[in-house]
């Protein structure tokens, strides 16, 4: 990789100071993306702040709801108690994700900062727009199998590759953000990763030197009827082809509250708000649920290489659906891990 | 024998886990320098310019090599290298000596410098500028311009081309499928490296991550001027190959590097350019066809290969078990081979075999439902015991035991013919069934053992172990030979200045260097027997040779085994510090014989038991049995557990030759279920560059795995009996899997591999 300074941060501030002031510096939490990004050459910042050491890692009630530090390890966060027993999704959602060593290290502030998987913006011999704006999309006419089915543009189709931040869509999450000066701010999670549009190499509405310290998960009912479902090429260590957080509140079987964020379909999770409201105060029956996803994936786009997502992602919002119905369970229902059976 | 085919774990187990054996790229050296490749961006065209100013001034760089100050090498001459036993580079295009490129990601410039980050970094600073031309890219496309090799390694490529058409118009009951299978690598878990020491101006070290301390050296000394006894190559611990470990051109590049940098050199390849710089299992597109009487007897097999290769003769030789398996009156076996701007084809785990088992079998599978069969009975009913295309017998064969063996072990009665049957909740269960088979390879090799005065044996040849087992199985056979305890024997292996041995390839180690380590021993011991008979102080003393048994570190008369002598008290009494013996064996087939020069005592073995392939047609069988659970609605695919019975001759050691086949299973799993590395149709270049993209096996995807051994020897192939076992795990699985998947499901899958979307596409 090529040269570049590193410090580590005795305080936020000081951090902030150094990452505001230099455009080529970045944040280092575990490093599993950015590193490899570095080797590749696909990043080249001149400046690394290792901000893992400052204190954000704690996992606390606030309010009604619960925050996540972002400097906690996103298997710290899954293990927490407090997660576990209020928000299952999330925890099943993270371990879901990557490997244990990697879950080990990986922040959850950088699991928000991750970037896409596109093999093409990880080739830095390719076009890619993500990479350096301009050069075009290699993957809207190449090998686009993984690539998205809805909101995409011309200029890019990569997916967000994070099963957490579809877990954090679901719950509508919130990121809280700091700035230079102290100045602070609160950004609602469905505003925070961005679309592609014209300007693809932003993944997310953070700006440069702005550092996440938290992120806040509103109390919510869901815990009951929640699911993460991930389907992949193989059993665990693979980024999702198609994954579908699900969360019900219902009164006997008629559905006062759904959530539904999809990942591996879109620049970023994908709530699946057209399935939502067509769900809200209908029956909770697999017609319904049936009906539901079709309604979502009616507006689905398809690359070449990619119209199986379509078919796939109905089939999973329902099985989902089932999933958090039946209580989410872990294990019961896994289509990806049939050797518990 | 007491120590052969005992599960004893490997002698070098407790090193490896300790982090005690010592890989190629740790073999560092003082004032080592670090070499980084730059590697071309376009599939075909000419290096138009570089410009290495920048590159030059960066922090720590050496020297920048390129085609314009690289070395001059030996040009390639076929006839030349063969005679030099350097017939098998890589890729036929010794490093840097032209402008051309011939497919991305070759290596263009190596960059020299103090640390390896420093080259990296240095590397992207290289300017490249091409004169690009169009590249032939996408085999589909190619196919038109494919050509009809007429040979493959010796043998006729094309057999019996045009023939089978009649017979398959007149066959009562015909399948008639088109099978694919993608592009795979081999990625073994050490990555390549090589380090290279010039010991003078003409003597070169390399420690090099090779299946073929031999290979490499006379490879090395060929295109470097240099003579093969003066390329020392080391390699005593190897994490994997697979096949990927010939001599690849990093190999060339870090010995150039390291003689401009006046240096030792390091280079450790990164995992992006394992995906393209060492070699790969070319795609194919397989049609079969297979035509029977209205009874089931098969009249006629046609299978025909579409595949592509480039800066090599080697083309995917996926038609191969079809010229072994089954009695048919004709069988035709073509290809057409397209030329690609892509890395090169190399051998792979079961080269042929691999695709080849997934297409033929899996046809085996469409005949046997179309006839209302049992699969295993269709196979049994066109069993065949000799060679089809030679008529000569195989020399051992019990492969309608392992389909019965495996059957009963794995439950196979309880499977219904009809699909859909059998339901878990929302899976649909599946059983399947193929045929495994290999060749039973064995070359010449040249083995020798010594006794110090302690009674502490080494055995030594420049063999090597890749993770299969050769240190540990060769303490087996001569604790057996000598008559001493395991733990008293050392071997020394993967040192190319030891007596030759073949590479670790095509299945053949312990089949060939074996009998050359009995030889040996048998040769130490007529050594002590004779100092013995010689000696009047000894109780042997007069007595004649064959009246001279052997145990427990001692020789006595037989049948009076108080007139003993301890082979201590022999060395001591004669005055000797040391005895040793070297054996060549020599198998009738006449394979391996490159360095006549080298030879040892040759051994006498009588032809009936040493590899007549004039007689006797050697392969290898087995029957592969999965279960899968198929998520209809995804298109998910697990196996649930897999059952392999083998036929491999004598097993050696049952715990390493039981892993070896687990691996193998857990290869053919990933290649019947994830592996695919996929090509931009554009570019050319591989979008599945990582382990990231190139998915295999996790834990979770391998389920337990029922092995066994028929375990009769061979007795033609060798006086020991054991053939290779190295790839004949991986043949016939992924077939197993797909006939189970179509069990489960009614879905016959021809496209491996069986990820989601396929069964989108169905």
């Amino acid at each position: 990789m090529r040269p570049f300074k590193y410090s580590t941060a005795p305080d936020p501030a000081t951090a902030i100071g150094l990452v505001s002031a230099n455009p080529t510096a970045k944040y280092l939490g575990g490093g599993t993306n950015l590193v490899d990004l570095m080797k590749e050459d696909v990043m080249r910042p001149a400046e690394l702040v290792d901000v893992s050491r400052l204190k954000y890692a704690k996992i606390e009630k606030k309010g009604s709801g619960v925050s996540i530090g972002a400097t906690a390890t996103n298997a710290f966060t899954a293990n927490d108690d407090l997660i576990r027993e209020n928000y299952p999704l999330l925890a099943m959602a993270i371990l879901a994700g990557a490997s244990a060593q990697i879950r080990n290290m990986a922040t959850n502030g950088g699991n928000l900062n991750q970037r896409t998987r596109c093999s093409y913006f990880y080739d830095v011999n390719m076009p890619c727009n993500k990479r350096e704006p301009g050069t075009g999309c290699g993957a809207l006419h190449g090998v686009n199998k993984n690539h998205a089915i809805f909101g995409w543009s011309e200029k890019c189709v990569a997916t967000y590759p994070s099963d957490m931040a579809v877990a954090l869509a679901a719950l509508n999450a919130v990121v809280q953000v700091e700035g230079v000066n102290n100045t602070k701010r609160s950004i609602p999670f469905a505003d925070f990763h961005r679309l592609p549009g014209d300007h693809p190499e932003l993944d997310n509405n953070l700006k440069q030197g702005e550092f996440i310290t938290s992120i806040d998960l509103p109390a919510n009912k869901f815990a009951e009827k929640s699911y993460y479902l991930k389907i992949r090429e193989r059993s665990s260590y693979a980024f999702a082809l198609v994954s579908v957080a699900a969360a019900l509140v219902t009164d006997g079987n008629k559905i006062k509250e759904v959530r539904i964020a999809l990942g591996g379909v879109a620049h970023k999770p994908w709530r699946a708000s057209v399935a939502e409201q067509w769900l809200i105060g209908k029956h909770a029956t697999e017609a319904n649920f049936k009906a539901a996803a079709a309604a979502e994936l009616k507006n689905a786009q398809p690359l070449q290489h990619n119209k199986y997502k379509v078919a796939l992602a109905a089939k999973a919002i329902i099985r989902a659906l089932e999933g958090a119905m039946q209580g989410g369970a872990y294990g019961t229902m896994e289509a990806d891990s049939t050797s518990k059976n | 024998m007491s120590e052969t085919g005992k599960p004893i774990s490997r002698i070098d187990g407790r090193m490896k886990v300790s982090g005690k054996a010592t890989y190629s790229a740790e073999f560092n050296q003082p004032n080592m320098a670090y070499a980084f490749p730059v590697r071309a961006t376009i599939a075909k065209g000419k290096i138009a310019s570089i410009d290495d100013a920048v590159a030059q001034k960066e922090p720590g760089v050496i020297a920048v090599i390129s085609y314009k100050n690289a070395l001059k090498l030996t040009p390639l001459d076929m006839q030349a290298q063969m005679k030099a036993g350097a017939g098998f580079l890589g890729e036929n295009l010794p490093p840097l000596q032209d402008d051309i490129v011939h497919y991305p990601g070759q290596f263009i410039a190596v960059i020299v410098a103090e640390t390896y980050e420093q080259g990296r970094a240095a590397a992207y600073k290289l300017k490249v500028r091409y004169t690009v031309e169009k590249g032939a890219v996408d085999l589909k496309t190619e196919l038109p311009n494919s050509k009809k090799p007429k040979m493959f390694m010796g043998e006729e490529a094309q057999v019996n081309e045009g023939q089978a058409a009649a017979p398959l118009a007149a066959a009562s009951q015909k399948v008639d499928h088109t099978y694919s299978t993608p592009a795979e690598h081999h990625h073994p878990m050490e990555p390549h490296a090589t380090v290279a020491v010039w010991e003078g101006p003409n003597k070169l070290t390399l420690y090099d991550a090779t299946q073929g301390v031999g290979l490499t050296s006379s490879i090395a000394a060929y295109f470097l001027g240099l003579k093969a006894e003066n390329v020392n190559v080391i390699a005593p611990f190897v994490g994997g190959g697979f096949g990927s470990k010939g001599l690849w051109l990093h190999t060339l590049l870090v010995a150039m590097a390291a003689k401009a940098a006046s240096r030792p050199v390091k280079l450790a390849l990164t995992r992006q350019m394992m995906q393209t710089n060492v070699g790969h299992r070319a795609a194919t597109i397989q049609r079969v066809a297979l035509g029977t009487d209205a009874a089931g007897k098969l009249s006629v097999v046609r299978h025909h290969t579409d595949t592509y290769n480039n800066l090599t003769q080697f083309f995917e030789p996926s038609g191969k078990q079809s010229l072994v398996l089954y009695q048919a009156p004709l069988r035709e076996v073509t290809y057409n081979v397209a030329q690609l701007n892509r890395s090169t084809p190399t051998f792979m785990r079961a080269p042929g075999e691999t695709p080849g088992t997934f297409a033929l079998e899996s046809a085996m599978d469409e005949m046997a439902y179309q006839l209302k069969m049992d699969p295993i009975e269709f196979r049994i009913k066109n069993h065949t015991t000799k060679d089809p295309m030679k008529g000569h017998d195989f020399s051992s064969e019990f492969l309608v035991d392992c389909y019965r063996i495996g059957a009963e072990r794995f439950g196979w009665s309880s499977r219904s013919m009809q699909p859909r049957q059998k339901r878990n909740g929302k899976y649909l269960v599946g059983y399947g069934m193929a045929t495994a088979t290999y060749p039973g390879g064995r070359s010449a090799a040249s083995v020798k053992v010594h006794m110090n005065s302690k009674g502490d044996v080494t055995v030594m040849t420049a063999s090597i172990d890749i993770g299969t087992g050769t240190y540990t199985v060769l303490a087996q056979t001569a604790a057996d030979a000598l008559g001493v305890p395991v733990d008293r024997i050392d071997v020394k292996i993967g040192d190319s200045s030891l007596p030759p041995a073949p590479l670790a390839g095509g299945s053949q180690t312990t089949a060939s260097i074996h009998p050359a380590a009995l030889e040996a021993c048998m040769l130490l011991r007529k050594e002590l027997a004779a100092l013995a008979i010689a000696d009047p102080a000894s109780k042997l003393n007069g007595r004649k040779p064959e009246e001279i048994g052997y145990a427990d570190g001692k020789l006595f008369v037989k049948g009076d085994d108080q007139k003993a002598d301890t082979y201590l008290n022999i060395l001591s009494r004669a005055k000797r510090s040391e005895i040793e013996a070297c054996a060549t064996t020599l198998p009738v087939s006449g394979a391996g014989l490159t360095v006549p020069s080298a030879l040892c005592t040759p051994s006498q073995t009588p032809p009936e038991q040493n590899s007549d392939t004039k007689q006797y047609a050697f392969h290898s069988f087995g029957a592969q049995f999965a279960e899968v659970w198929v998520d209809e609605d995804f298109g998910t695919i697990r196996v649930k557990r897999f059952t392999s019975v083998q036929d491999v001759g004598r097993i050696m050691n049952e715990k390493t030759a039981r892993s070896q086949i687990i691996g193998g299973v857990i290869f053919g799993i990933g290649a019947a279920l994830m592996e695919a590395t996929e090509y931009d149709k554009r570019w050319g270049n591989p979008v599945t560059r990582t382990l990231a993209d190139y998915h295999v096996p996790v834990h979770l995807d391998v389920p337990p795995i029922d092995v066994h051994f028929i375990g009769k020897p061979d007795p033609h192939i060798s006086p020991i009996g054991a053939r290779g076992i190295g790839e004949i795990g991986i043949t016939g699985v992924s077939a197993a899997i797909a006939n189970a998947v179509f069990n489960a499901t009614g879905k016959r899958l021809r496209d491996l591999p069986l990820t989601p979307e396929k069964f989108f596409d169905v």
